[in-house]
Order: structure tokens, then C-alpha cells, then sequence
């Protein structure tokens, strides 16, 4: 495996906004979960409202590792048509607010089927800072990562609670960008309280790693954030703001809260 | 060192919370498949429990039907449960044994392997639940209710078909959550390595058997095999046995539905493309943005979008080749089946059961077709009137 450990992508040069005192709060949409227009204008707002970056979603039919809020938001905008090329120009637009980094979240097909390449130089030209793969274990990563950083992207690796040693340290290494925590033996999807270990498998990561530490996962509450505060840099939340734009309501306020839950 | 690849086909495009259990599995097959003691327990259940060796048959009136090649049946609806499912699942049931697994969770379409699944679990003791796509619950009522009855708790699926593709998501992100204390027996030569290798490897004794049989019955080996592809367990352990036998033709034969020229058929192989679905690289159907198209087939069993990598291997390679047969194609063959030899295939058997026809008139006399005849069709039975009930 020949991927270069390090802050090479945009994310690595501007991943100093997920370092701080507190937890760098990074919200999830899903991209067209009712319509590209309200993403769009969601995603300028909540890149304005203090977060470490904005996490957006790209729609796929067969979301292994979604819980079921985040797999109905995938299939409304499946339904809707929405693709990855309109999910790109959102990014745009989010991007070019030049308020926090957009990462986006997508599973690996729908890349393959936009061509890897094509979606590395689209992204980069979209002003995408770094892509989360949550299919892209780093067996399969190598080729898809070398691309990506080729078009100074990141390929943002992921590591879970049931990750051996060997398995942290070999994701931190292909990692870029900042490492992704998974907090839960899990699907997404929101949780009354984390899990005891969190912590444990927080800071082995931070044994492995210069990168920022995101947990993602079952997070959704600012006692969640405060939790986290000393063992991550940021935390990802997703279900709980998808379910809010599902029932057609705001998620800003929530994330608001949130980015003032540390202080 | 369990096969990963088949050529450019397969890996483990899952998440990583799954990639330790996959490594443990990956480790325990290895060392159980070399193990005399492994397949010396599995052998006894083989015996007693699922009735094998299953016979090889020579189908004479349907070799008289077609005037051709010589047709033998490879008799896998013959094993307890109606077809060749419980073979893995009895295989997959020993190794979470021995991995201190005790819940099981399997996915299902036509509803056989959650039946076989249930039974090796009612045999251990060993807490079990399938995952069924509501839509397919329905179709195959009497195999939820066989479920149920053998312990399990069947647990439908509403999301995005309701049929086995969604069935095995919804498998997989269980897997995800309770990965622990859970081992997932997948129903087919699909998902993440290692269980295309191992769900081949338990296969195996199909054709294995049929070999034997075959060269003792006939004094040689056939011109072509031929078995039905859903995600192609039956075909895989069939072929397996005869892939080095290259003058023997390896032919699978996939779900047309209405015609591959459309969108409403199931032929990953024949019209598919490159892509990922359930964890490994393989042929599946797909739109151009890289999404999972529906599928149909009037066979339950091979209504599912993607196929083993393997298979997907063999057909890039050319050591195999896959056609499709579609829905009233098979209903006949599975007619004619029926009333000629007095055998009810599975309408999944009776799809490779068609072709099989068409070789034995393009072979001709002195030709020899053997088919793997997968399972058995009682379960059928109100998919054959419903259909017969909508094209009257």
C-alpha cells in the first residue's frame, strides 16, 4: 500500500478549523433529501453557524452502513433523480461560501459509476476538501485514495470499534485529511447515550495519528459533544439533523446548540 | 490463504466495523477446511440429516422429449429441505459453532435459504433470524410459515423493493450492529471474501458428487453442465468441480423475466455491468449513476441484481458461459417437467431446465447434457398459477 500518511489535501491545509479547544461540531445532509434547492440553502446556513465542516451526503440505493432515517432521506432523493453531478454543484455553492470545508459522504458505486477519475477532478473543482467512503475499507482504498489526493482531495478513512490495533494503525496511515471514529458497532442513526468504550477507541486512534479525530455516529446531543470534549476534535452529527429536515423543520437551530455545547 | 479476488471480481467493500469479523471468518475457514475433524462431523450430518450423496438421474422421457443429447438431473431437491441450500448452511452452522457464535441471521428470497438456515438452527439450538423482503414474504407464505414454525423469527423488509437485495441490506447492517455474538450465514456465492470462496467450497459436494456419478454411470463426462444463476451457489458448486475439465461446456443460465432487452429481468451476468453491491466487485445491474436497478423474475430465488464474483470471473475469462431464460420459458420447462419425468422443479431449476432443452437439440444424439437440478418445485406452486392466472 502506497499512500503517503500526511495532510496533503485541502482538508490536511485547512484541518487546523477541527483542531481547538473544543469539539468542532460537523453536520451531515443529504444531498437533494428534499431537493437540491432547500440542501443548498440548508448548507450555507450551517456552514455560517460555527461548524468544522460541512458533511454532505451523496444519494445510493443500497446504504450499508445507514440506519433507517439516513436510508429514507438516500431513497427520497433517489426517487427524485437527484445525481451526483447535481450533488456536486451544491458542494459548489457550499464551498464557495469560504466558511468551513465540504466533505462529502458517499458510498463507493456511484463513484465508480461516475468514473474515479471524472469525480476526483469534478470535486477539486467544486471545492470538495475530502470524501468519507464508508465501503472503502484500506484494502480497497489505495487506488481510489491515490486519485483523489492526485486532485488534492482527501480520503478520509474510517476506524470502528471492532478495528484490531493493526486495523487503527494501517487506517490512520492511509488516512488524509482527519481520521473518521465510528463510536458504535453500528449502523448511523441517533443513540440516548455513547457507548463506554468511546473513549478507549478514541484515544487509540490518537496513538496513531497527528490527523484530527472525528467520532461520528449515534451523536446528537450536546451532552454527546461534551462527552467527546479532550478525546476528539469534532463530531459528526447526521440522523438526528436529517430527521428534522425530513419532518420539513430547520436544522440550524440544533446545530447551533450544539456548537455551543463546549462552552 | 482463502481466495479475496477472482480476477478483477470480489474483495470486501463493506464497513470496517465488519472487516475483523470477515478476517476471523477468513481464519477459521482456513483452518477448518483443512481439518479431517470438520468435515468428518459435517459428513456424518450430510448422511443422516440432509440425505447425501443426492442421485444422479438420467431423465428419459425428457431426453426423448428433445430427441437429443442424453439429459441427467444432478438430484439436489432430493436433500432435506427441498434443495441444495442446506448444504452451506449446515457448513456455515458448524463453523459459528466453532467460532462461540451462537446467534445466526440470514437473508432470504425465495424463502429456501431461510428454511435451510432455520432447520440447522432448530438441529443446534441456535437462535435464528431471517431477514425476508416483505414482497417476497408474500409471494412464498408457506416457506415464512415453515420458518416460523422451525423457531425462527422472520423479520420482513419493506424498504426499497422488498425483495432480496434489500433482504441481505438489511442482513448486513444487523451483522454491523451485533457482530459480536452474531454470525451471518449468507445464502449464496455473494457478498465480502471470504464467503464467495467458502459458500463455493460448501457447494463443492454437488459437483463432486456428480462427477462420480456420472463418469461411473456413463464411463465418461458430459459435453456441458448447466445450472440456474441467481447469485449462483448451485451453478458455483457445480462448476467447481468440472472447471478443470475444459472440454466440458460450464453453462448458467440467468433470469430473463420479460426479456434482457428491457429493464425487467435479473441477468447480472449476461447484461450487467462492473460494480459493487453487497460488499464485493462483481457484474450487477445498474443504472449510470451507479444505482442498484429492481430486478424480476417469476423465480423468487433469482430475483437479485448482482452474482458471485466468481461466476463473474469465469464469464470475463470464458471458462464459463450465461445465458437467460425468461419467465415463460421456464414456466413451461417447468411444466413439462413436471408432467414428463413426474419431478417438480423449482421455477430457478426449471430456468436452466429450458436451456438444458435447447442443448440436448443443438448437441443431438450421442450428446450429454447434466444439470444441476437445484430444488424442488412444490413451493411453487402459487407463483406458477398466478402467473399462468395473469397471461391466460
Amino acid at each position: 500500500m502506497t499512500i503517503t500518511n500526511g495532510t496533503t489535501g485541502r482538508l490536511g491545509r485547512s484541518g487546523a478549523r477541527l483542531r481547538g479547544d473544543g469539539v468542532s461540531v460537523v453536520p451531515y445532509l443529504m444531498a437533494g433529501h428534499t431537493g437540491l434547492d432547500t440542501t443548498r440553502e440548508l448548507g450555507k446556513r450551517l456552514v455560517n453557524a460555527g461548524v468544522g465542516a460541512l458533511e454532505l451526503g451523496i444519494p445510493h440505493n443500497d446504504p450499508l452502513a445507514d440506519g433507517p432515517v439516513i436510508q429514507r432521506a438516500a431513497q427520497r432523493a433517489v426517487d427524485a433523480g437527484v445525481t451526483l453531478a447535481g450533488c456536486l454543484e451544491v458542494a459548489r455553492d457550499v464551498a464557495d461560501e469560504g466558511a468551513a470545508p465540504v466533505v462529502l459522504m458517499t458510498y463507493v458505486n456511484p463513484v465508480l459509476a461516475y468514473g474515479v477519475e471524472r469525480f476526483a477532478r469534478d470535486a477539486a473543482e467544486c471545492g470538495v476538501s475530502g470524501v468519507i467512503a464508508p465501503d472503502l475499507p484500506v484494502e480497497e482504498a489505495a487506488a481510489t485514495g491515490s486519485v483523489l489526493r492526485a486532485h488534492g482531495v482527501d480520503l478520509v478513512m474510517l476506524v470502528a470499534p471492532t478495528s484490531s490495533p493493526e486495523r487503527v494503525a494501517a487506517a490512520c496511515a492511509a488516512s488524509s485529511g482527519f481520521v473518521y471514529c465510528v463510536t458504535v458497532t453500528g449502523i448511523t442513526g441517533t443513540r440516548t447515550d455513547l457507548p463506554a468504550g468511546v473513549r478507549s477507541v478514541l484515544s487509540t486512534v490518537r496513538a496513531n495519528t497527528a490527523l484530527p479525530v472525528a467520532a461520528g455516529f449515534g451523536i446528537s446531543r450536546p451532552d454527546h459533544i461534551r462527552d467527546l470534549a479532550g478525546h476528539a476534535d469534532a463530531a459528526v452529527v447526521g440522523s438526528a439533523l436529517v430527521d428534522l429536515v425530513d419532518r420539513g423543520q430547520d436544522p440550524t437551530p440544533l446545530v447551533k446548540e450544539l456548537v455551543t455545547a463546549c462552552d | 490463504m482463502i481466495e479475496s479476488r477472482f480476477g478483477r471480481f470480489g474483495g470486501r467493500y463493506v464497513p470496517e466495523t465488519l472487516m475483523a469479523a470477515l478476517d476471523e471468518l477468513d481464519a477459521v475457514w482456513s483452518v477448518a477446511r483443512e481439518d479431517p475433524e470438520y468435515w468428518l462431523v459435517l459428513h456424518g450430518h450430510q448422511d443422516g440429516f440432509v440425505g447425501r450423496p443426492t442421485p444422479l438421474y438420467f431423465a428419459e422421457r425428457l431426453t426423448e422429449h428433445h430427441g437429443g443429447a442424453r439429459i441427467h438431473f444432478k438430484r439436489e431437491d432430493l436433500c432435506h429441505t427441498g434443495a441444495h441450500k442446506l448444504n452451506n448452511a449446515l457448513g456455515q452452522a458448524l463453523l459459528a459453532i466453532r467460532m462461540g457464535k451462537r446467534r445466526i441471521i440470514a437473508e432470504t428470497g425465495a424463502g429456501q435459504h431461510g428454511v435451510a438456515t432455520a432447520t440447522v438452527c432448530a438441529r443446534f439450538g441456535l437462535p435464528c433470524v431471517v431477514y425476508m423482503g416483505a414482497e417476497d414474504a408474500r409471494r412464498q407464505e408457506v416457506n415464512v410459515r415453515r420458518m416460523r414454525m422451525l423457531g425462527a423469527e422472520v423479520r420482513p423488509v419493506d424498504s426499497g423493493s422488498a425483495t432480496l437485495k434489500d433482504a441481505t441490506s438489511e442482513a448486513i447492517r444487523d451483522w454491523v450492529t451485533n457482530v459480536g455474538d452474531t454470525h451471518y450465514v449468507i445464502g449464496s456465492a455473494v457478498g465480502p471474501a471470504p464467503y464467495p470462496a467458502l459458500v463455493r467450497d460448501l457447494q463443492r459436494v454437488i459437483g463432486d458428487e456428480a462427477r462420480e456419478q456420472y463418469l461411473s454411470a456413463e464411463r465418461t463426462l458430459p459435453d456441458a453442465v448447466v445450472a440456474c444463476v441467481g447469485g449462483g451457489s448451485n451453478a458455483i458448486g457445480m462448476f467447481s468441480a468440472f472447471v478443470g475439465d475444459t472440454d466440458v461446456d460450464l453453462i448458467g443460465v440467468e433470469a430473463g423475466g420479460r426479456g434482457v432487452s428491457g429493464v425487467e429481468h435479473a441477468a447480472a451476468t449476461v447484461a450487467g455491468t462492473a460494480g459493487v453491491l453487497h460488499g464485493s466487485m462483481s457484474r450487477i445491474l445498474q443504472d449510470g449513476a451507479g444505482l442498484v436497478r429492481a430486478t424480476h423474475s417469476v423465480a423468487a430465488g433469482l430475483d437479485y441484481p448482482g452474482v458471485g464474483p466468481e461466476h463473474a470471473m469465469l464469464a470475463e475469462t470464458e471458462r464459463a458461459r450465461y445465458v437467460a431464460v425468461d419467465d415463460a420459458d421456464a414456466i413451461a420447462a417447468f411444466r413439462r417437467c413436471t408432467a414428463l419425468e413426474g419431478i417438480m422443479p423449482a421455477l430457478e431449476t426449471a430456468h436452466a431446465l429450458h436451456h438444458v432443452g435447447d442443448l440436448a437439440r443443438e448437441l443431438g444424439p450421442g450428446g450429454r447434457v447434466l444439470v444441476c437440478f437445484s430444488g424442488r418445485g412444490d413451493k411453487d406452486m402459487h407463483s406458477v398459477a398466478e402467473y399462468e392466472e395473469a397471461h391466460r
